[in-house]
């Protein structure tokens, strides 16, 4: 009965409804939007760092990440190393071998980082066949090379073409050799883009004289949650004076501070949202109080509790903020799919400066239903606790008073 | 016959003290019995309200006591009236007695709801006071689609739906035009008769106190005359 009550006293005032039924509607909608989006980015900007750099986890010798060098490298037939693969919350562990290198084409020459890789396995991780413009993935056992898409605009280069590489092997060795063009690659990352070159991981430790060697494994994790738990695992299995073992927090930490500072923005600007409409809502209940005064103390005389009283309003704010609510959510839903599928892509200074920063400056929307349901919590909470206000009025609340107007 | 109310030099001063003090109630001592039709009447400011207030347990009297039944209720406190109002009192306001959201029905199973009442009771009994009071075929109206003397008259059902010890009415037909107010003072004659509900209700109107068996007349918080006829 007192849900009855509290539904039918919502649509009594249609017009107050509807105006708290609105703000909640716009703060849950653009509250979500925008995080969708933020989020969304953080997300892809995570996604391509895990995929094209570090992986969630990161394997290399120790020394390596200070001074990334052949010498720095590792054997991949050590027997230690099975306990990244055993892992049962690894999905994926790519073996890379990367070093620099001068290539030249025509009488162009031009500085590229060379990854020797599975070209199977890295077609899974970095989802490599869609961004190959031209040509086709080399197998593994190739002496052929895929070039990121700005190195062949450099060169003007076709799939068929020969570059020539030069470089510092493993132990001083020099390395000299000439490869054909099997692809050209659109890199997510810009930072590959502008310089990578991959061919097959047996090519590459031949060519840099580092036979059975990488300088880094890349983990993939089923569950990124479990970041941490892999890291601590795999520094335990590992013997610690000749691996280290990192997350990608740990490699790029001016990436975590950047989405931190960033997100900590967008909360500021969440909590203004919220305060405005917490305001409106706080003003909708007081109205609701001063007209429902009077029938409270009709109520109250004829033997009504003041917590079943209590408990119509609580009732029909919850209702009320939650129509808003739910409808934010469906109103909000259809703008976060399209911008999912159709990442927004900035222009203007702040393209650039994510530019500079070696993004792309598109943003996909998340579609990460916590987001959506962190937000109506949100609501929900700020509706109690503006509850709390009639509670105080009526347990002070007096009979003849009440009824006196 | 056993009195329902019993009041014994009940005083209510506003401003105690003061040099506004107003004595609203200024020592009342009155019985209703069981089975009255009583009203209390006098010039405005005289005090009605706030008699039937403190009887009612709504109010705070300064001095005195109230007994209602075996309950003296001025030694009760404020959440013990709320439920002692619930379950042994029927109220009519003056006007606006009914939740607006609920049809007339509902509004008179409402109380019985707060009782606690199985819903087979709750049915059974709205249906009969309805008919009772004439609304048999209003059940599933809306107060805002039924007149003020319509409006009253769910609100006499809903006050005898809680079986309580005897109806609190102030100025029940002030709002009410003539025709409207002789019906409603049938209804509560007849419910007084045939039922033995005990019904005190506070008037200015002249009609209305002809058609009392007893009239309680106040005049400055005093009681000045009390005839029964
Ligand atoms: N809250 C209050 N504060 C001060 N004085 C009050 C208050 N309530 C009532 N009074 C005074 O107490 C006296 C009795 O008022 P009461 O309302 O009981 O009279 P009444 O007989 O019901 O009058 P009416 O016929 O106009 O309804 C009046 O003088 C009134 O002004
Ligand atoms: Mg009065």
């Amino acid at each position: 009965m007192l849900i009855k009550l509290a539904w039918r006293n919502i649509w009594r005032n249609k017009r107050r409804t509807a105006i708290t039924v609105a703000s909640i509607f716009f703060a849950v909608f653009f509250a979500v939007f925008m995080r969708s989006m933020q989020l969304g980015f953080y997300g892809k900007m995570i996604d391509s760092v895990v995929r094209f750099y570090s992986g969630h986890v990161q394997v290399h010798a120790k020394g390596y990440w200070d001074d990334q060098i052949l010498d720095n490298s590792f054997e991949l037939n050590d027997p230690e190393l099975k306990a990244i693969r055993e892992n049962p919350n690894v999905e994926m562990a790519a073996n890379r071998l990367e070093g620099f290198a001068l290539s030249s084409s025509g009488d162009l020459t031009k500085g590229v980082l060379m990854i020797g890789m599975d070209p199977e396995l890295e077609d899974r991780l970095m989802d490599l066949e869609p961004k190959i413009q031209s040509g086709a993935l080399f197998g593994a056992n190739d002496r052929s090379v895929m070039v990121a898409e700005k190195v062949a605009e450099y060169y003007k280069l076709a799939v068929g073409d020969t570059m020539v590489f030069i470089s510092q092997g493993y132990h001083g060795v020099s390395a000299a050799a000439k490869y054909p063009v099997s692809s050209i690659v659109r890199f997510t990352s810009l930072v590959l883009n502008e310089r990578a070159v991959m061919f097959p991981m047996k090519e590459a430790q031949n060519f840099f004289g580092a036979e059975g060697r990488a300088t880094s494994v890349a983990v993939i994790l089923g569950n990124p949650n479990k970041m941490d738990k892999v890291v601590n695992e795999l520094t335990a299995s590992l013997d610690t004076s000749k691996y280290e073992v990192m997350s990608w927090e740990e490699a790029l930490p001016e990436l975590v501070q950047a989405i931190e500072a960033d997100g900590a923005g967008g909360l500021i600007m969440l909590m203004i949202l919220y305060m405005v409409v917490s305001f409106g809502m706080f003003g909708t209940v007081l109205m609701l109080i001063q007209e429902r005064v009077y029938e409270f103390g009709v109520l109250l005389s004829i033997g009504m509790g003041r917590l079943k009283l209590w408990t119509v309003v609580f009732l029909e704010s919850i209702f009320t903020t939650l129509i808003g609510a739910v409808l934010g959510v469906i109103g909000v839903y259809p703008l976060v799919l399209y911008f999912n599928h159709n990442p927004y892509e900035l222009t203007g200074p702040a393209a650039e400066a994510i530019l500079d920063q070696g993004w792309e400056p598109v943003l996909p929307a998340s579609l990460d239903p916590s987001i959506a349901t962190t937000h109506m919590l949100i609501v929900m909470v700020v509706s109690i606790l503006i509850a709390f206000y009639p509670a105080f009025i009526i347990r002070k609340l007096n009979p003849v008073e009440a009824r006196r107007n | 016959m056993s009195a329902v109310i019993k009041t014994n030099n009940l005083q209510k001063y506003y401003n105690p003290g003061e040099s506004l003090e107003v004595r609203a109630l200024d020592g009342v001592t009155l019985e209703i019995e069981r089975g009255e039709f009583t009203a209390i009447v006098g010039p405005s400011g005289s005090g009605k309200t706030t008699l039937l207030n403190i009887i009612g347990g709504l109010d705070h009297e300064t001095a005195g006591t109230a007994t209602i039944g075996d309950t003296t209720i001025t030694a009760l406190s404020d959440n013990e009236l709320i439920d002692f109002r619930l379950n042994n009192i029927g109220f009519v306001f003056q006007a606006y007695n009914l939740i607006p959201v609920l049809t007339a029905q509902e509004n008179v199973e409402f109380i019985m709801l707060l009782q606690n009442k199985s819903k087979e009771e709750r049915q059974r009994r709205t249906a009969e006071l309805l008919k009772e009071v004439g609304l048999g075929d209003k059940m599933n109206s809306r107060p805002m689609e039924m007149s003020g003397g319509q409006q009253q008259r769910v609100a006499v059902a809903r006050a005898l739906a809680s079986k309580p010890q005897f109806v609190l009415a102030d100025e029940p037909t002030a709002n009410l035009d003539s025709q409207s107010t002789s019906d409603l003072l049938d209804i509560m004659a007849e419910l007084n008769q045939k039922e033995n509900v005990t019904f005190l209700f506070s008037t200015h109107d002249q009609r209305v106190i002809d058609r009392a068996r007893r009239v309680i007349t106040l005049e400055d918080g005093k009681i000045i005359s009390d005839e029964k006829r």
